[in-house]
């Protein structure tokens, strides 16, 4: 039971592989032969060669490379094309290589044989180093060099025996057959792993893919990987290997038009969020992108500008056109230009080389112009598959991403990207509007997870200035833009003008009506004035008259001698007042 | 095996000027495919170049680098070093035939006769 139990637990021998050790858990079977298979050209030597490579320089265990089919200079090329100084590994003896070499005309077959020569070169290379790895390279080049098959095949068997009982992890390479997995069915004999790699061309555009066939006492990954062979050797980039556990962050960063970032909750995008501006050809996706990046390098963020439309040269020359000069960035090294048409390699090729250029370059910023331009290349599955994994890496990152995305005619411009939209944490729409003949842009924001945003249209303005977004008329004749706006407004502030004359002009009336009161009322004064002057003249003189008549009176009667008349009323007064 | 072994320090037992056979016989240990091949090597020798060759045993085990130079692969292996070009041959040398072939033999019997 105990000894089951350790059997149960296989160890895995890491291959360092990127992608490779996450779909194998760990790696390939420590202790047991691999067989890789593939057709010509698919990458079987250079996952063999990258197994040892990085056995050596990695997990410090000595490989041994032999070669059945290359010279070892061809061979030593071929280790230098991957970027390892294969020389300083011998001379460490890390790696050991040794060509075996058979050519059927040349053998004579006499009797009975054995192949006790290989084993004793192969016990002699794996002594010398030490080795814990060794890479067979094709082994079934002796099946062409043979003709005792008979013989061959029992002696096969007996060295992935003798490798077994030896505890070397080996790598046999085997040829694709017609109807079974190998030429010569070496899977017979190899058992344990089978990993089978694959070269498919789809509407002109390889990928290379990677299947584990077979893994016995272990689990691992079942489906196909796409895989790239570059530079630095092979990259698989299975789904799986990232998962939704990336860490956000709350800092803010401005699109570089202030009057979006006021439209984005005042301050902008969210630092490591993915943004997608999508529009119809023409309204101004690339100058958004641009002037996005603009911003980051005045903050002295890395951008990364991967465009898939068109030239670095010819993106410089036309930003100048809204007032946006990148050429400066690009000399500080704070831009960097990654042009290069979708269509030149397969969509997992873009996927790696992107990384490549991230872990290179390391930007906080990296914008793809246009994102569409990928799905042409892939299946809409294969492409969501491949993005999801871009984007996810990218957020791990903390990197902010932008792409743009061009919306076709006549497509319901909300649902045709279905296979990002849930990618994405902030999506602007730029759409034409067409009215009186004419076309204008106006931008809103379609989505912008996490944050209050502004839900209205906006006109993109594009000058020499750079990028103003201006409200657009909202009344009675509905949403207006461009010159029908202008127009639109013209209309209203001569409307407002005839208005303001007009009440300008019943305040003048009046203020005239007010004066021709006034002067009325100063007329009627006058004449009441007047009136009363007269008034108090007639009363005077008829005092004056009477006092004149009472001393007329007086003095006829002093004349006449009168006797003195003591005047009724004037005694009777006097009478009232005592 | 002794047997096997003596040969090979044997000097060459021939004149300066005539063709000179040398033989590599590589083996691995003292296993009966290893000893038959060297009873029918020197059997063949002994009858075609009587006098005129040289039979040297190189056993992989004690001298495993030597694999290597030749290419060995099969055991047993039979070299012709001399006279060039280099020819080989796998298996015991039963099939007398083959090894005579192999080792361009025949021709240069017939020539004579």
């Amino acid at each position: 039971m105990a000894k089951y139990a350790r059997e149960a637990i296989l160890e895995k021998c890491p291959t360092g592989i990127r992608g490779f050790d996450e779909i194998s858990n760990g790696g390939l079977p420590k202790g047991r032969p691999t067989l890789i298979c593939g057709s010509a050209g698919c990458g079987k030597t250079v996952l063999a060669m990258e197994f040892l490579l990085r056995g050596a320089i990695q997990y410090k265990e000595p490989g041994i490379f032999v070669s059945f089919e290359e010279t070892p200079k061809d061979l030593a090329q071929n280790f230098a094309s991957l970027g390892y100084d294969l020389n300083g590994l011998i001379a460490r003896k890390l790696i050991a290589m040794d060509h075996i070499y058979i050519e059927r005309s040349e053998i004579e077959e006499t009797g009975e044989y054995d192949l006790e020569g290989l084993f004793i070169r192969l016990g002699h290379a794996i002594d010398s180093i030490k080795a814990k790895r060794i890479v067979l390279d094709t082994i079934e080049s002796l099946f062409s060099g043979l003709s005792n098959e008979g013989i061959l095949r029992a002696e096969l068997r007996r060295l992935f025996h003798w490798l077994k009982d030896r505890g070397i992890t080996a790598v046999i390479t085997g040829e694709s057959g017609e109807k079974s997995l190998t030429r010569y069915g070496l899977e017979e004999y190899v058992a344990d792993c089978v990993i089978l790699l694959d070269f498919r061309i789809r509407e002109q555009i390889s990928t290379r893919r990677l299947r584990i066939i077979k893994y016995r006492g272990s689990s691992h990954g079942a489906d196909e990987y796409p895989f790239l062979i570059e530079k630095t050797g092979i990259s698989i980039l299975p789904v799986t290997s990232l998962g939704l556990v990336h860490t956000v962050s709350n800092e803010r960063i401005s699109s570089g038009i202030p009057r979006l970032d006021n439209m984005l909750a005042l301050k902008g995008f969210y630092r490591g969020s993915t943004i997608l501006i999508s529009g119809t050809a023409g309204t101004g996706k690339t100058s958004f992108a641009n002037k996005f990046v603009e911003a980051a390098c005045r903050r002295g963020e890395r951008c990364l500008y991967l465009a898939f439309e068109e030239s670095a040269d010819q993106i410089i020359r036309n930003m100048k056109s809204i007032g946006t000069d990148l050429a400066p960035w690009v000399k500080k090294g704070r831009l960097m230009f990654h042009a290069s048409r979708p269509t030149l390699y397969g969509l997992e090729m873009h996927l790696v080389t992107i990384h490549n250029l991230i872990a290179e370059f390391n930007p906080r910023i990296v914008i793809v112009d246009p994102v569409t331009n990928l799905t042409a290349v892939g299946t809409s599955i294969e492409v969501k598959s491949v993005l999801t994994r871009l984007f996810d890496y990218l957020k791990m990152k903390h990197v902010t991403t932008l792409l743009t995305d061009l919306v076709h005619f006549g497509n319901n411009v909300e649902r045709t990207n279905e296979e990002i939209s849930s990618l994405i944490d902030t999506w602007l729409l730029l759409r034409d509007i067409e009215i009186n003949g004419e076309r204008n842009r106006g931008l809103y924001i379609l989505k912008s997870r996490g944050m209050a945003h502004s839900n209205q249209i906006r006109e993109v303005l594009l000058s020499d200035r750079g990028i103003e977004l201006v409200d657009v008329y909202l009344g009675t004749g509905g949403v207006l833009t461009g010159s029908a706006r202008v127009a639109q407004d013209a209309k209203e502030e001569a409307e407002a003008r005839h208005y303001q004359h007009e009440a300008d002009r019943m305040m003048r009336e009046q203020e005239r009506k007010r004066k021709v009161l006034e002067a009325k009322i100063e007329a009627l004064r006058a004449e009441f004035d007047m009136e009363s002057e007269e008034l108090r003249f007639m009363s005077a003189d008829q005092k004056k008259t009477r006092n004149g008549l009472i001393a007329e009176r007086a003095e006829m009667a002093r004349l006449r001698k009168m006797d003195r008349v003591t005047h009724p009323r004037k005694e009777g007064r006097r009478r009232g007042v005592r | 095996m002794k047997n096997a072994r003596a040969p090979k320090r044997k000097p060459a037992k021939c004149a300066p000027n005539m063709e000179v056979w040398i033989l590599r016989l590589y083996v691995a240990g003292h296993t009966p495919k290893s000893i038959a091949a060297f009873a029918n090597l020197k059997a063949i020798c002994e009858e075609h170049l009587a006098g005129k060759y040289r039979i040297e045993i190189i056993d992989l085990l004690t001298n495993p680098t030597l694999a290597k130079g030749d290419q060995i692969l099969a055991i047993p292996t039979l070299v012709r070093q001399l006279p060039p070009p280099v020819k080989k041959m796998i298996g015991d040398l039963a099939n007398t035939e083959r090894v005579l072939v192999g080792l361009d033999i025949k021709p240069a019997v017939k020539a004579v006769k």
